[in-house]
């Protein structure tokens, strides 16, 4: 590798003022997530100022509301976004995170009495955990190995964690009996909910495996061209193994916070927040497609559906906007990504 | 991997190779021999088995017969990342890039380097793969300004470039590309022939597969043409015309 290189031509100089307006798009395009949540809280305080006087931004209580309500759905989309971003979707995430809540009540209950409080939460809540990577690691094989298309796998899954949380729920909310189960879910330092804290170091160290591992690396070339990755000696079946576990312990961690804060385990405690969690990684940037997407646009679009949800709330308009509002954002995200894509695209194909 | 071979000395000869699946000889003892610093073109018409003799070579296919030898000692692959691994690297034609990813974790792609941050937190090292991209793409002859765009963001030749700049980097000493310049516009077409002359000039071996008798008599040292599986002709090109390849090619 020393020779040197001979006089030739310049490779196309001129490209490179397209690639900088590209390079701008893709910027705004990435960060549109964060402008969306801009454009909303402004939306919310100019309307709250202008019809009761009141702050929306600046009243902690809105502040720390929103982010209670963001945990679930935020920790469902972190997960959610690596496998997105892997090209594949985790339908099953919603029932996991039922199944790990039921988990981790029955388990604190039945450890309560002999080992005491502190123990009974440490331990239940880890096996709870633990016990969301097995149908993690079904839903791995059968995309891995099977080659089953990961749609069609996962809502098998779904339907499975969702029959087995409602069995061990025997058809009802199961109440935990565990006064410091209770406190860790509701109690706070400086202010700040544990369970908040909690899940901000959980999306920092997602943060953290996307943009800086080999894992995350691997993850993106994956998603962009399987072909590729295996090529290069990536072990793509040994990856989607481990993807798929870490969706289902994503929704394992929000399973037992979910039991933490309301002191009992539901099955259908996910239900409503799988599609709340696609949505997320959507509205933060990530292409259905795979190949793109990042964790920081993901926790954005998680706080637009709570900003919308909590802020219809607030200024009292009737619930059912909330589905609207959530809907159109989608769509107008889905076509940003595409009209990106046919812009960045369009050398691709020639 | 290997040492680099003088320039003009044997690198990979290939002795007797046969292939058959099943009942359908794709090679029938088939010998040639590319030395470094050699550009050897294959030809040949449809079916002739020039993509059977590539993938023989890069350990796609197992031999049915025959040997291969590298730098004078026979070896043998029992997969294509053996191949890769003492030196042998193909350029598929699809590219096998990820295209979302930069040039340098293109190349890094699969071997990634770390570092640690702040001591102990190990994180990708995207300065050494910007600064690998730098230099390899350099030595190619590219100069590219933005290391940190994916690598969609270029053209089909600058991809090409991207391409054989990972296998350069990872020193490879045979480079086999099958049809390099077929998905190609004229100028991207031109850029790739010299990029198999800076490959020519490093002391490298290529092997390429072309149906255009234009490229191949731009670049390629030798030509060997190949007709149903067996070798029909080998010739020097500053020694033959296009008339005789091709004579050669429908046989004649
Ligand atoms: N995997 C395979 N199984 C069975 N027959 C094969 C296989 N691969 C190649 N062949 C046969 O071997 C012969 C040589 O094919 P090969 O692909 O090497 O030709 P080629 O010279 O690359 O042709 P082209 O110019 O069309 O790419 C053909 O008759 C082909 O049908
Ligand atoms: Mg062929």
């Amino acid at each position: 590798m020393t020779s040197p290189p001979a006089a030739t031509s310049h490779v196309a100089p001129q490209a490179d003022h397209a690639d900088k307006a590209r390079t701008v798009l893709q910027r705004v395009a990435d960060l549109r997530a964060w402008l969306f949540l801009a454009f909303l809280i402004f939306g919310f305080e100019i309307w709250s100022r202008l019809s009761f006087g009141g702050t929306f931004l600046f009243n902690p209580f809105n502040i720390q509301s929103i982010a209670v309500f963001a945990v679930a759905p935020l920790l469902l989309a972190t997960g959610q976004t690596f496998v997105i971003i892997s090209g594949g979707i985790d339908l099953s995430m919603g029932f996991i995170m039922g199944l790990a809540a039921v988990v981790a009540a029955h388990v604190i209950n039945w450890l309560t009495p002999g080992l005491g409080f502190w123990p009974a939460v440490l331990l239940g809540s880890l096996v709870a955990v633990a016990v969301s990577a097995i149908p993690g690691f079904i839903n791995g094989l059968l995309v891995a190995l099977l080659k089953v298309p990961p749609f069609i796998g996962t809502l098998g899954m779904f339907g499975v964690a969702r029959g087995v949380a409602f069995l061990l729920a025997g058809g009802t909310t199961v109440p935990v009996k565990n006064e410091v189960f209770a406190a860790l879910g509701n109690g706070k330092i400086y202010g700040v909910p544990y369970i908040i804290l909690v899940t901000a170091v959980f999306v920092l160290v997602m943060h953290y495996l996307l943009g800086q591992t080999r894992f995350g690396q691997h993850n993106y070339a994956i998603g962009a061209n399987a072909q590729a990755a295996r090529r290069a000696g990536i072990n793509i079946k040994w990856h989607l193994l481990r993807l798929y576990i870490l969706s289902g312990m994503c929704a394992g961690l929000a399973g037992v916070l979910y039991a933490a804060r309301f002191s009992a385990g539901a099955a259908q405690a996910g239900e409503p927040l799988l599609l709340d969690s696609v949505a997320a990684v959507v509205i933060g940037g990530a292409s259905l497609f795979g190949g793109s997407g990042t964790i920081l646009g993901t926790v954005a679009g998680a706080f637009v559906i709570a900003v919308i949800q909590y802020g219809l709330v607030f200024i009292n308009v009737a619930p059912f906007w909330q589905f609207i509002s959530v809907g159109v954002v989608i769509i107008i995200s889905v076509l940003i990504d595409q009209a990106q894509r046919r812009f960045s695209g369009g050398r691709q194909s020639e | 991997m290997s040492e680099m071979t003088p320039i003009g000395q044997p690198l990979l000869e290939v002795r007797n190779l046969s292939k058959n699946f099943g009942p359908v000889q794709a090679l029938n003892d088939l010998t040639m021999m590319v030395r470094a610093g050699e550009v050897v073109a294959l030809a040949g018409d449809n079916g002739a088995g020039k993509t059977t003799l590539i993938k023989a070579i890069s350990g796609v296919y197992q031999p049915s017969s025959g040997e291969i030898l590298l730098q004078g000692k026979p070896v043998s692959f029992a997969s294509p990342q053996e191949a890769r691994d003492i030196g042998i690297e193909t350029i598929y034609q699809d590219l096998a890039l990820a295209d979302n990813l930069t040039i340098g974790a293109n190349i890094f792609l699969g071997r990634e380097p770390m570092r640690r941050a702040f001591g102990f937190l190990p994180v990708l090292d995207r300065a050494k793969m910007a600064e690998a991209a730098k230099s390899t793409m350099a030595l190619l002859d590219f100069h590219v300004s933005r290391l940190d765009a994916p690598v969609s963001n270029f053209s089909g030749g600058q991809r090409q470039a991207v391409a054989i700049g990972r296998a350069v980097y990872w020193n490879a000493q045979i480079l086999i590309m099958d049809e390099p310049t077929a998905a190609l516009g004229v100028p991207e077409q031109r850029k790739v022939i010299q990029l198999i002359h800076q490959l020519k000039a490093q002391g490298r071996g290529v092997i390429f597969i072309s149906h255009n008798l234009q490229d191949i008599f731009a670049v390629a040292d030798r030509i060997v043409v190949l007709r149903r599986g067996v070798q029909a002709g080998e010739r020097r090109i500053s020694e033959t015309t296009h008339d005789e390849v091709v004579k050669l090619m429908v046989g004649g």
